[in-house]
């Protein structure tokens, strides 16, 4: 352990660890920070995500790989059930084994990992980020850096403090609850998603295969809705309904940020990644494959500016994030927006209109101008972000 | 027990007992005002303006209000 390293990653999810993985690779030093005692521990997620997003950075593996994923199942409030296949497309994966794999990697790349070490504040060095205090073991500590990556997660605290607009508006934030059950005879390669106002007003409720009838079934609320009903309310009402004697072998709360990314993620000696950054999918709410993206872009030009010697170098990571996926997220956004306020009759006759179109021809593009048909605007932004 | 604001105005309090520590609540609090660690929370009673959003946003109802109700 230094006294200064080039980098600071605060967090060790899947952002912070590609932040932390991608700027060792160049050779600079890095530590990487956790607040928990286990890096990958608790899950707090439905650990659903593409092929393609696991393998940009990672080989698929078994051993993290709890149920592989061909099929979406969506369900309308009056039960119609419509299925997508696509063929083998994502995977459900066990977190706790997948986060511990990603940190690994870039501790393999030379990152010094801690856990248990809990950053509550930050150094400045005239009125730019220069390392953090950290709590370790009830010791108050101090570490320096040229370059702090906050990984920090839905509570965002880290790039607060680095004077940058992180506080999520209560009616962005999903606040979500899900249990992890047993007995749950749901087929093991579909993700189920369910619609409607007694179910999951204004969002979805999910049930995810984790293989051997094993599935994580949970829903989140906006604070809107929570106002009224809780996430764990509307969660007791459908396993009372549906299961009501599944054992529970986890229970698990967490938020996910839905909104678009913030409008700035960077300042001198300070970068925001992952869910701190609000780098989640707005439409979907998954956040574990474009915060590795939002980590490895930020771990890059983090590495390079302290290279050059060029603070201002970091800059650039707002506009790189941006081309990368911002912008996509944002349409995602808008379309979010479109099927936001849907009736239950309006999601009923979506499936019924969609369930006419030929099994081979469906595709989620396909499902979304469905039932955006009568928004012409929203059609364009579909094009953009969908194969139709 | 029933913490109590410099005005005299009951508040909002967290039930750690109850609590999963997710950091819902610390997103979208305005002032910072709550501080989160591994498995410890507490609000940092000078800063809470009493506003309630956490209250809504906890998805396991572990943010509550006091007895008399401070909901505006």
């Amino acid at each position: 352990m230094k006294k200064e390293y080039d980098i600071i990653v605060v967090g060790a999810g899947p952002a912070g660890s590609m932040a932390a993985r991608f700027a060792a690779e160049q050779g600079v030093s890095v530590l990487m920070l956790e607040k928990d005692r286990d890096v990958g521990y608790p899950v707090r997620c439905g650990e659903a995500i593409s092929k393609v997003g696991v393998e940009e950075f990672i080989p698929s593996d078994d051993k993290w790989i709890a149920a592989k994923i061909s099929k979406f199942s969506f369900n309308a409030p009056d039960e119609t059930e419509v299925i997508l296949d696509f063929g083998e497309a994502g995977y459900v994966l066990e977190r706790r084994i997948f986060d511990y794999e990603l940190a690994r990697t870039a501790a393999d790349a030379g990152t010094e990992i801690l856990t248990r070490a809990y950053v509550n504040g930050l150094l400045f060095d005239n009125g730019k980020v220069r390392g953090v205090k950290y709590e370790y073991y009830g010791e108050q500590k101090e570490v320096k850096a040229k370059v702090v990556i906050a990984a920090d997660g839905v509570e965002s605290r880290v790039g607060r403090w680095a004077g940058l607009e992180t506080h999520i508006d209560f009616r962005d934030m999903e606040s979500a609850v899900q249990i992890t059950a047993a007995n749950i005879p749901v087929d093991q390669n579909t993700l189920y998603f369910y619609f409607g106002k007694d179910v999951s007003p204004n969002g979805y409720f999910w049930i995810f295969p984790k293989g051997n009838n094993k599935a994580n079934i949970g829903l989140g609320v906006s604070g809107l809705i929570g106002k009224k009903k809780s996430a764990q309310s509307f969660l007791d009402d459908f396993m009372n309904k549906h299961y009501p004697n599944a054992p529970v072998l986890t229970k698990i709360a967490g938020g996910v940020p839905c909104a678009i990314t913030l409008k700035k993620i960077s300042a001198p000696g300070i970068m925001l990644v992952g869910d701190a950054a609000r780098q989640v999918n707005p439409l979907s709410g998954g956040g574990i494959a474009s915060g590795m993206i939002g980590g490895s872009i930020a771990g890059r030009i983090a590495a390079e500016a302290v290279k050059m010697n060029n603070q201002d170098h970091i800059l650039n990571y707002d506009k790189a994030w941006a081309d990368r996926l911002g912008k996509r997220h944002e349409i995602f956004n808008r379309i979010k927006e479109g099927i936001y306020n849907f009736s239950d009759e309006k999601f009923n006759n979506i499936a019924h209109a969609f369930n006419k179109v030929p099994y081979d021809k469906r595709t989620l593009g396909r499902l979304f101008t469905t039932a955006l048909i009568n928004q012409p605007s929203l059609l364009v932004d579909i094009v953009k972000v969908f194969v139709v | 027990m029933y913490r109590q604001a410099k005005t005299g105005q009951l508040m909002i309090e967290i039930l750690p007992d109850k609590c999963d520590f997710c950091g819902c609540c610390v997103g979208v609090c305005p002032e910072d005002a709550i501080e989160l660690k591994e498995a410890e929370i507490f609000i940092l009673d000078p800063r809470c303006t009493n506003c309630a959003k956490c209250v809504w946003s906890c998805p396991i109802e572990v943010i509550k209000f006091n007895k008399e109700g401070v909901m505006k």
